[in-house]
């Protein structure tokens, strides 16, 4: 792998390197910012301040892999063999997060024993629509 | 390498490497997509528990604590620094990748330094966490923490998971400050100025930039969400 580098390149690397270091701590200061803000005023809910952790996760996720594990400047071919099978995660938290929330609503309508699941289901209209 | 790079070219056809990367690199990927997964389940269950829980402890009361500031209740504030260190030596491990392909080993030889140093003091917080949780009664097993709607604990999945979760997540740490300072004794002892290129600093780069990765997920699933 023959490099044709220059010190105006390298100058430009390091440039981009620390900008992504500045990202990725700016958002750290959100996410931590929210959540006192979140502490101190009770706003925003709970429901709408865990949606954009996940989002700035995800978004702190990108520029690591991207820039500091340099996926992002490898070809295509690189590229889709490591984040294709990375996709199956999508049904993997989709499925068993659910699967969480049907037992603790099949419990909680069975709190000695547990019941067969056709007798919880009506209960609460549908419980494997979760 | 961009340059080489055309839209023309047949990657498949053989003669060089479909993924335009060394073998050392494409298995280095591989390892840390399976490493992916066994983090992914880890805490995909811990979700799971969470989901199935009428309650669950809150964790700005669990994580307030910061060293030699006694009982002054400083939620999160401790945890930001550990992860500000983790992003720290993560950057400096890049620049030591960046400085390997000038073939500045004077530079590697500075950044690798830093990056170990900041993994010590990233695994040294670590300890100073567990023992602060330890000594208020929180381990495997034991869960001294009420939920955040009042009601007593009724389980220690909240404690099992954050320190199985946390423990392995340090052990890579730890096997990662063990690879760091091997590389750092070949560079030093000039291994890869003799071979001609710094391709083993950026194979472990990848290792060391999924763990801060990884706490990256950590850091939101036990001390956010």
């Amino acid at each position: 792998m023959a490099h044709t580098h220059n010190a105006a390149d390298r100058q430009a690397s390091i440039k981009k390197i620390w900008k992504t270091f500045w990202i990725l701590l700016g958002i750290t200061v959100v996410e931590v910012g929210m959540a006192f803000v979140h502490l101190e005023l009770g706003w925003p809910s709970r429901m709408l301040l865990n949606a954009l952790f996940i989002i700035l996760t995800v978004a702190k996720a990108y520029y690591i892999v991207s820039e500091f594990m340099h996926l992002g400047h490898e070809i295509k071919n690189l590229v889709w063999t490591v984040l294709m099978p990375l996709t199956l995660f999508i049904w993997f938290i989709i499925a068993f997060l659910a699967d969480g929330d049907s037992w603790k609503n099949m419990r909680r309508n069975a709190p000695s024993a547990p019941l067969p699941a056709e007798k919880v289901a009506p209960a609460h209209g549908g419980g494997n629509h979760h | 390498m961009d340059n080489a790079v055309t839209a023309k070219k047949k990657w498949w056809s053989g003669g060089s490497s479909p993924f335009n990367v060394s073998y050392g690199k494409l298995m280095m990927w591989y390892f840390l997509i399976s490493d992916a997964f066994t983090f992914g389940a880890l805490l995909i269950a811990y979700g799971t528990q969470r989901f199935m829980a009428e309650a669950w402890p809150d964790p700005n009361v669990v994580f307030h604590s910061f060293p030699f500031m006694g009982h002054a209740d400083m939620p999160l504030v401790f945890v930001s620094l550990m992860t500000f260190i983790l992003i720290m030596s993560s950057v400096t491990m890049v620049l030591a990748v960046n400085a390997g392909h000038y073939m500045d080993r004077k530079s590697v030889v500075k950044w690798l330094s830093l990056t170990i140093i900041g993994g010590i003091m990233f695994l040294s917080c670590q300890a100073w966490e567990w023992m602060h949780l330890h000594e208020i009664g929180a381990w495997w097993g034991s869960n001294p923490f009420p939920n955040a709607d009042g009601t007593a604990a009724i389980s220690t999945n909240f404690v099992d998971f954050f320190f199985t979760i946390t423990g392995f997540h340090g052990l890579h740490v730890t096997s990662g400050v063990v690879l760091n300072i091997i590389v750092l004794i070949n560079v030093l002892k000039g291994t890869y100025e003799h071979r001609g290129h710094y391709e083993m600093v950026e194979k472990v780069g990848l290792y060391w930039h999924f763990v801060d990765l990884v706490w990256v997920f950590v850091f939101t699933c036990f001390y956010l969400l």
